[in-house]
């Protein structure tokens, strides 16, 4: 375990001091800002009538749905040439030839990377619902419920970008990975418009393209969760729930992430430095 | 605990069709100071990487400090400077030896120690606050061979140390190959520089086309002597006689009076006589032999032939410059 929290810690060093963290928050801050300011003049335009609480709902769904994209796009960017990177460099080799198996190097790479996009996903999910209470007074409930399934789809293409990483170049580690969101991408809105559309084969198309990258539909799960009962079944919002992703779902999804960080430690074992 | 530090039977590494090591069988005693030396692409740092585990060999086995190429075991107790060191350049040079020295498990004031004395040895004291990204290419080297010895290694591996170096950090990297050697620590050396190989090294390996194709022990005074003789006469039994001592290289005839083949030479004719001694113990020897004799000897020079003198003989007339 040492000897993991060593890399782990080295990864965090190199993280900071290329200021990937402070360019991270400030980013988030200027979202939050943009994002709050847009929110105070919508909320005036709100009339105080009963579709009020959905309205103000809506727009924090909008508001989480891009804290999760950022989160999704800082998973898969963090960690696109942790190995690759290093292994082109020669760096892994003065690594590697130290007493370290080198499932320690990528699980302290992992667990780096998994601490700082949960707490960069906590700082801009979070945000979202602060300036949401701030400028409107709605509380969004059920955050609980959704961050994780948030979490788990962001931990899902930061272990896909990782075990890319250490396959494939740089560059094509990070067309790959965005590919595998781009598949989760489509995968939902194909899922959605079948559902909507009552069309089986659609459904099926979307679910199967869910089953292999399922961080999409972790989001929609996210979604329902965080919606009122009567929302849930308004099929004609972007986040409406034409089809919910089943608990199963969660779970292939944590085996899918597991097998994606198994599939990083063997690469990496096999490869020649 | 045995003999070897390194030893090798047939070792293999090919990377599909391409050959990079087609037979690397070394026996490498511990405490020697090891010249790997071969021309560009003849499979030098792919042999260190497979005794460092870093590549599995195709075939073939050996062992490292005892242990099976590539274990934990071994490695905890090998030093590794690779060919053009680089590392995080965020990290200063005291975080670069400190991360390594974790790596090997070391922790507290014990590391903290180790590290002041490395620093002080590759002479970084004063920059081992500063981060790597403002160090010059000698001073990432120095850190790279500081990093290889911060666990104290049984051996070490140096990949072309003197890569980048100035003439001052040539001999500080000499210096502390003979303090290694001085502790008996094996130190596996692949250099290009072969003046460097000669001045530290007590035995090197040629490797040509992935194979280890000769050996020779530098400081063997038993080694073979290239000695030149001028003498009055060389017929046949004198040349019989010679030939006891060693092998006959050529006879010549000279000119003493200013090279002039047409006029005869002052005091008679003159020959150079080349010859290869199998030892240095018969020198002493081939001048009383001589003289007793009643041969007139006018020259007798020595010649030990350099490092690089072997190394062009040894690889051949088919070299180009990699």
């Amino acid at each position: 375990m040492g000897r993991i929290l060593t890399i782990a810690h080295l990864t965090f060093i190199e993280a900071y001091r290329r200021k990937i963290v402070p360019a991270a928050l400030l980013c988030s801050v200027l979202f939050l800002l943009v994002y709050g300011t847009a929110l105070y003049f919508i909320n005036r335009s709100i009339p105080p009538n009963p579709q009020r609480q959905f309205q103000l709902q809506f727009f924090t769904l909008a508001g989480l749905y891009v804290a999760n994209f950022l989160a999704i796009a800082s998973a898969v960017l963090l960690p696109v040439d942790t190995l690759s990177g290093e292994i082109d460099s020669g760096v892994m080799q003065t690594l590697a030839s130290k007493p370290i198996r080198r499932a320690e190097i990528v699980l302290g790479k992992w667990l780096t990377y998994w601490l700082m996009t949960g707490c960069y996903l906590a700082i801009i999910a979070g945000g979202v619902v602060v300036v949401a209470w701030l400028t409107t007074g709605f509380v969004q409930p059920h955050l609980g419920l959704a961050l994780p399934l948030m979490l788990l789809g962001a931990t899902f293409m930061l272990t896909i970008s990782i075990a890319g990483s250490a396959r494939l170049k740089t560059v094509t580690n990070g067309i790959v990975a965005f590919g595998f969101y781009g598949i989760a991408f489509i995968g939902g809105w194909i899922e959605q418009i079948g559902a909507i559309a009552r069309n089986e084969a659609s459904r099926y198309v979307g679910t199967a393209l869910s089953l292999v990258s399922p961080s999409d539909a972790l989001w929609r799960r996210a979604a329902y969760e965080l919606q009122p009962p009567v929302m849930r079944s308004l099929v004609s919002t972007p986040f409406g729930a034409g089809r919910v992703p089943s608990n199963a779902m969660i779970w292939w999804a944590l085996v899918l992430a597991a097998l994606a960080l198994l599939f990083a430690i063997r690469v990496l074992k096999r490869r020649a430095l | 605990m045995p003999d070897l530090a390194i030893e090798t039977e047939s070792l293999r590494k090919h990377f599909d069709r391409t050959v990079a090591v087609a037979d690397l069988s070394l026996a490498i005693r511990r405490g020697e100071v090891f010249g790997f030396l071969g021309p560009n692409g003849a499979g030098k740092t792919t042999s260190i990487k497979l005794l460092l585990g870093l590549i599995e060999p195709s075939g073939g086995s050996g062992t490292v400090l005892g242990a099976p190429l590539g274990t934990r075991e071994a490695r905890a107790r090998i030093g590794f400077l690779p060919e053009h060191f680089r590392f995080h350049e965020c990290l200063t040079g005291r975080e670069l030896l400190r991360i390594h020295g974790r790596l090997f498990g070391l922790r507290g004031a014990a590391l903290e120690a180790r590290i002041d004395v490395l620093l002080a040895r590759v002479a970084l004291t004063e920059a081992a606050d500063r981060r790597l990204q403002t160090y010059s290419k000698g001073m990432i080297q120095r850190a790279g061979i500081a990093q290889a010895l911060v666990n104290s290694p049984e051996l070490v591996f140096l990949d072309e140390p003197t890569s980048g170096l100035d003439p001052l950090g040539r001999v500080l990297v000499r210096s502390i190959i003979e303090e290694l050697r001085a502790a008996g620590t094996t130190v596996f050396l692949n250099s290009h520089l072969l003046g460097e190989v000669e001045a530290t090294c007590d035995r090197v390996a040629f490797v040509k086309m992935g194979r280890v194709i000769d050996e020779l022990s530098l400081g063997d005074v038993s080694q073979g002597l290239d000695v030149e003789l001028r003498l009055g006469s060389a017929e046949g039994a004198v040349l019989e006689g010679l030939g006891a001592f060693g092998e006959l290289g050529g006879r010549d005839p000279v000119a003493p009076n200013g090279g002039d083949e047409d006029e005869e030479p002052i005091g008679g004719p003159r020959f150079v006589v080349r010859l290869k001694l199998a030892s240095e113990s018969a020198l002493p020897e081939l001048a009383p032999w001589l003289v007793t004799r009643g041969i007139a000897l006018y020259e007798l020079r020595v010649r030990r032939k350099s490092l690089e003198e072997s190394f062009i003989e040894i690889m051949g007339e088919d070299q180009t410059p990699g």
